[in-house]
């Protein structure tokens, strides 16, 4: 079975690979683009270890096939400082010790920012909801809600 | 342009007990952190397990020909790869394996004895080829009748999982096999006295459904091995010296010839103190003379890693009138999986571990059955036998009218109190906590109906054990440190606070890591609440060393004897003022170290001693929904005796993560096996873990009661969060409700099902409202 | 004398023998005197013990020192998840 070869925008950046057809965007992103702050939790969807934004839209990368991304745009954890200057997010999460082992923590600020990009005075309840399709096992989700309702309040304050 | 270091030094600077910036934070919230499934190797091939679809079967042939014939199979392995091992105890690091049974559980000889049983891998150069292979591999197994749920495997026919598994603990020794590994008591007193004279007794049956410690990151290994027998391995582990321990013992290796990296861990909670892929990646690379990657899937994590046991535990408590428990008595029985080894026994430590009761006798079952070999999961037994005695704890509150606080206060085991176990107490915090609890406005709120409130505690002892941190001295003052226990949530940064203070040099200028195990001395595992405590110990013994050697260098430099030269607040000065020596900072000595003898650095290698127990009391708020049976967790606090907090946020993190996990093993989480002992719910979306919608804000007040024996009085605290939660939430519903649920989880079907028996549900309404919210009558 | 009380299961290897008084200045030398009295209890303290030294639960610690008057527990190995 031929491969397919698609070029796509990743982090702003024009890419280009061959994949196979029941190969993932987790599975290209990671293995070919060696980007691998995305993460396989569960391969179904429902850990949120993988999120990216496609189109702008939240995703789960492990859900989308790599043939299907062709022209289109992803923005991944990689991309989402910009330089050396983190997005206040990540900052936060730091601040706030939003994290423990970490393996979430990708997946949870894509989903964040992609919340935060739409809604600039979340409740912790919106939070809450948006934020259930990312499973974190280590910090019972406190310090991350603080964390989003923090970085809420400091961007409207500009 | 280097920073430079100004001869002045705050001395006010302290960061132990503050809120630093954690220094691999950066690396985790851009994706650059490298968990295990993130490395590669040049040429690596893709390593694949074939399991055991059964959850019983003798293997009768194995016929590995025709995957070994498919193009691109660089390798396949069975059990005949591995050695077999004897039946004994052998030290593998500080735990006592039976390597038997370890043998056999990562790869199955002559039996499967679960489903997801590994039989069989193969290295391939690409997934697709791996995937094949397995498929070619043709397994004969002769099926047979399987047993899961633990009474029903302690049952006189139940089907054997070993021909050779005699009861030890009983008297007389049994005459014939059963799946009854260990029967263990413990206790003093006489309890029939005890009971004869308490005011009220009450007695309670309970049954756990079996769950999994639930991280993120699935099993990940990458294994690359040399001609001359030596191999490297990555992986995600919460030991990497007990990972090399087992590979070399396993595959007849030396221990010097293996060296394992461990990698960033995505979660481990005691499942990943033990060995699965590591081996076969091992033995499987030996093979194929190329490096081999294997990850399991998250249906192979649920299916073929250790989860918890499943537990019937019975629970007898009396009481008089004004409150003080006369008698204690509970029977534990624990699955142990496939192999024997529950935490049937610190479940049995620790079941009235929290109490000064009299009269106390537990009694523990080790039993095997055909599922995973369980695996720790924090607090291991724990959880389990302290959800039935906070249970009848609290019955037994109501009975006598007294509140559940006071109850425990009343009872509360304290400096010097003969703990269930055996030994008295040192200086505890259980009081505290309790008091804390009481204190909050939590404590007071009022109700609505179909809420209630409630309140339990717990306990683990924490532990200590080998360590090795090795401190060095750059030369521009900078401060390199390295530790051997992998940090699962916040460790480096508590070192880097302590070192900090130690060495009186700011906290951005420490950089910890966590060594592999050749690079440094032996380490035991990161759990039992050990690697802040044992860690941080050997901070303190390795900085002693190098202000030691400091002074004595100074000395030198201003020809006087070491004895008259101090190391205060990051400077070596002269102990008597004088012109000729002025203090000189860490940075300071490092410029000159080449000239006053050399590297500047000092190793602590310690087996730590002296962990204190770490005592807790959780509070929690339910709302019951009768038309659902759902529980809403309404608000969470908890109090926990940290002894010191090296760094308060990376304590409440362990705080609020446990407590999540302990409302999930309450509401949702469970194993589910159909009648063909296969596992129905080997993913997320059935295995229903707390999401962020489930949890309310937790409350997190740290207590600190100083443990004496640690330099900064540091308690280990992970594990203790997890114990009390079940009870809380338990007692909880039972107060929205007035239904004591003695099954976990306490899930939708399980309570609306109650509800509806004592006929106090209420049918679905046609508009979908919220049934919880608003005024209800029971 | 310091006091010494097995816990657990030991109990059976000594045919129900729980308690002991034994001049034992250290573990190492608790440990040869239990074995001398109950030969079998010599591979179950190699296993694995902890010991509780008046209070203080030690592991791996056959150095450890035992006073006179102290309270001694010898307790099943805990370790952690």
């Amino acid at each position: 079975m031929a491969k397919h070869h698609v070029t796509a925008t990743v982090n702003g950046d024009e890419v280009e690979f061959l994949c196979e057809t029941e190969e993932t965007l987790l599975d290209v992103l990671r293995d070919q683009l060696h980007l691998t702050g995305s993460k396989e939790g569960c391969s179904s969807g429902d850990c949120g270890a993988c999120s990216v934004t496609l189109d702008g839209r939240l995703v789960c990368s492990c859900l989308v096939l790599g043939c299907e991304v062709g022209g289109r745009s992803i923005q991944t954890i990689e991309g989402m400082a910009a330089g050396e200057r983190l997005h206040p997010l990540q900052q936060k999460f730091l601040e706030h010790a939003a994290l423990q082992c970490g393996i979430c923590t990708p997946g949870f600020l894509v989903a964040g920012k992609a919340l935060l990009d739409r809604n600039r005075e979340p409740t912790e309840t919106e939070i809450r909801y948006w934020l259930a399709g990312n499973l974190c096992r280590c910090t019972g989700y406190d310090k991350i809600v603080k964390a989003v309702m923090d970085t809420a309040a400091e961007m409207r304050r500009g | 342009m280097a920073d430079t270091f100004t001869t002045t030094f705050d001395q006010a600077q302290s960061y132990v007990g503050t809120r630093t910036v954690r220094p691999d934070g950066l690396d985790k919230v851009t994706g650059r952190a490298r968990f295990a499934a993130d490395f590669d190797l040049p040429g690596q091939l893709v390593g694949r397990v074939l399991r055991s679809p059964h959850p019983h079967a003798r293997i009768v042939s194995i016929d590995t020909s025709k995957a070994e014939a498919l193009p691109g199979v660089k390798a396949v392995i069975t059990r005949d790869d591995f050695p077999d091992q004897s039946s004994e105890f052998v030290p593998a690091g500080e735990m006592m394996m039976n390597y038997r049974d370890v043998v056999r559980n990562v790869l199955a000889r002559e039996k499967v004895l679960y489903e997801g049983h590994a039989v069989a891998a193969v290295a391939a150069t690409s997934v697709a080829i791996a995937k094949k292979a397995l498929k070619l591999i043709d397994v004969t197994y002769e099926v047979l009748p399987h047993v899961i749920e633990v009474r029903e495997a302690m049952a006189p026919n139940a089907p054997l999982l070993h021909e050779d598994l005699f009861t030890v603990g009983v008297e007389p020794k049994p005459d014939r096999p059963s799946n009854v590994a260990k029967r263990i008591e413990i206790g003093h007193g006489d309890i029939d006295a005890g009971f004869a004279k308490a005011d009220v007794v009450v007695e309670r049956e309970f049954n756990t459904a079996p769950v999994h410690q639930g991280y993120i990151e699935p099993h990940a290994a990458l294994a690359s091995t040399s001609e001359d027998g030596s191999a490297e391995i990555w992986c995600t582990t919460q030991g990497h010296f007990i990972v090399r321990a087992h590979c070399a013992r396993l595959l007849g290796m030396d221990i010097g010839k293996v060296r394992v990296t461990a990698s960033e861990i995505g979660g481990g909670f005691g499942g990943k103190t033990v060995v699965y892929l590591e081996p076969l990646a091992v033995a499987l690379s030996k093979k194929a003379k190329r490096p081999v990657k294997m990850v399991m899937s998250r249906e192979e994590v649920f299916k073929s890693s250790g989860p918890t046991s499943g537990a019937n535990v019975k629970v007898k408590i009396g009481a008089k009138k004004d409150g003080t428990f006369v008698a204690a008595w509970a029977e534990l029985k624990y699955q142990a999986g496939a192999f024997q080894g529950s935490p049937v026994q610190p479940g049995v430590m620790c079941a009235f571990a929290p109490y000064d009761i009299e009269n106390v006798k537990v009694i523990g079952y080790d039993v095997v059955s055909n599922r995973p070999k369980v695996a720790a999961y924090r607090a291991p037994g724990a959880p389990i036998s302290e959800f039935a005695v906070e249970s009848v704890v609290d019955e037994i509150a109501k009975k006598l009218d007294i509140d559940p606080v006071e109850l425990r206060l009343q009872n509360a085991a304290h400096e010097g109190t003969k703990a269930a176990y055996g030994p008295k107490f040192g200086p505890i915090g259980l009081e505290e906590t309790l008091r804390s609890v009481k204190k909050t406005d939590h404590y007071t709120t009022p109700l609505q109906p179909w809420q209630g409130r409630g309140v339990a505690s717990g306990f683990w002892f924490n532990i200590g054990g080998e360590t090795c941190v090795s401190i060095t001295v750059n030369e521009d003052g900078t401060v390199s440190l390295m530790a051997g226990t992998p940090d699962i949530g916040g460790l480096r940064a508590s070192l880097a606070n302590v070192a900090a203070d130690e060495l009186g040099v700011p906290y951005d200028k420490v950089r910890p890591i966590i060594g592999d195990t050749g690079s440094v001395g032996f380490n035991f595992l990161t759990g039992g609440s050990r690697s802040a405590f044992s860690g941080s110990m050997a901070v303190v013994e390795a900085a002693k060393q190098i202000k030691d050697d400091l002074c004595r260098r100074a000395a030198k430099l201003w020809e006087m004897q070491p004895d008259q030269v101090e190391f205060v607040n990051g400077y070596v000065k002269p102990i008597k003022e004088n012109d000729k020596a002025k203090p000189m900072s860490v940075a300071d000595m490092a410029k000159v170290a080449g000239k006053t003898g050399g590297p500047i650095g000092g190793v602590g290698r310690i087996n730590a001693q002296g962990a204190g127990p770490s005592f807790g009391t959780h509070l929690v708020d339910v709302e019951v929904d009768p038309e659902t049976g759902r529980v809403t967790i309404l608000r969470y606090t908890m109090a926990q005796d940290a002894g010191k907090a090296l760094h308060p946020s990376y304590v409440e993190g362990q705080f609020q993560g446990g407590a999540a996990q302990g409302i999930g093993w309450a509401l949702n989480e469970e194993y589910i096996y159909g009648p063909d002992g296969k596992l129905q719910n080997a993913g997320f979306l059935d295995y229903r873990m707390p999401v962020a919608s489930d949890v309310p804000m937790i409350d997190a007040i740290i207590v600190e009661v100083p443990n004496p024996r640690h330099p900064y009085g540091v308690r280990g605290v992970g594990e203790t969060p997890i114990v009390p939660p079940m009870a809380a939430i338990g007692n909880a519903i039972e107060q929205a409700t007035g239904i004591r649920f003695s099954e976990l989880p306490m899930s939708p079907p399980k309570v609306l099902k109650a509800l509806k028996e004592k006929g106090l549900n209420k049918p679905v309404t046609g508009t979908g409202t919220n049934g919880g919210s608003g005024k209800h009558k029971h | 004398m310091a006091r010494v009380v097995l816990v657990g299961n030991l109990v059976q290897i000594t045919g129900g023998v729980a308690e002991f008084d034994l001049a034992a200045s250290s573990v190492k030398q608790l440990f040869e005197l239990l074995t001398e009295r109950h030969p079998p209890l010599g591979r179950h303290l190699e296993e694995g013990v902890a010991v509780a030294i008046d209070g203080q639960i030690y592991q791996d610690a056959l150095h450890e020192p035992i006073a006179p008057d102290s309270e001694v527990f010898v307790l099943p190995q805990i370790a952690g998840g």
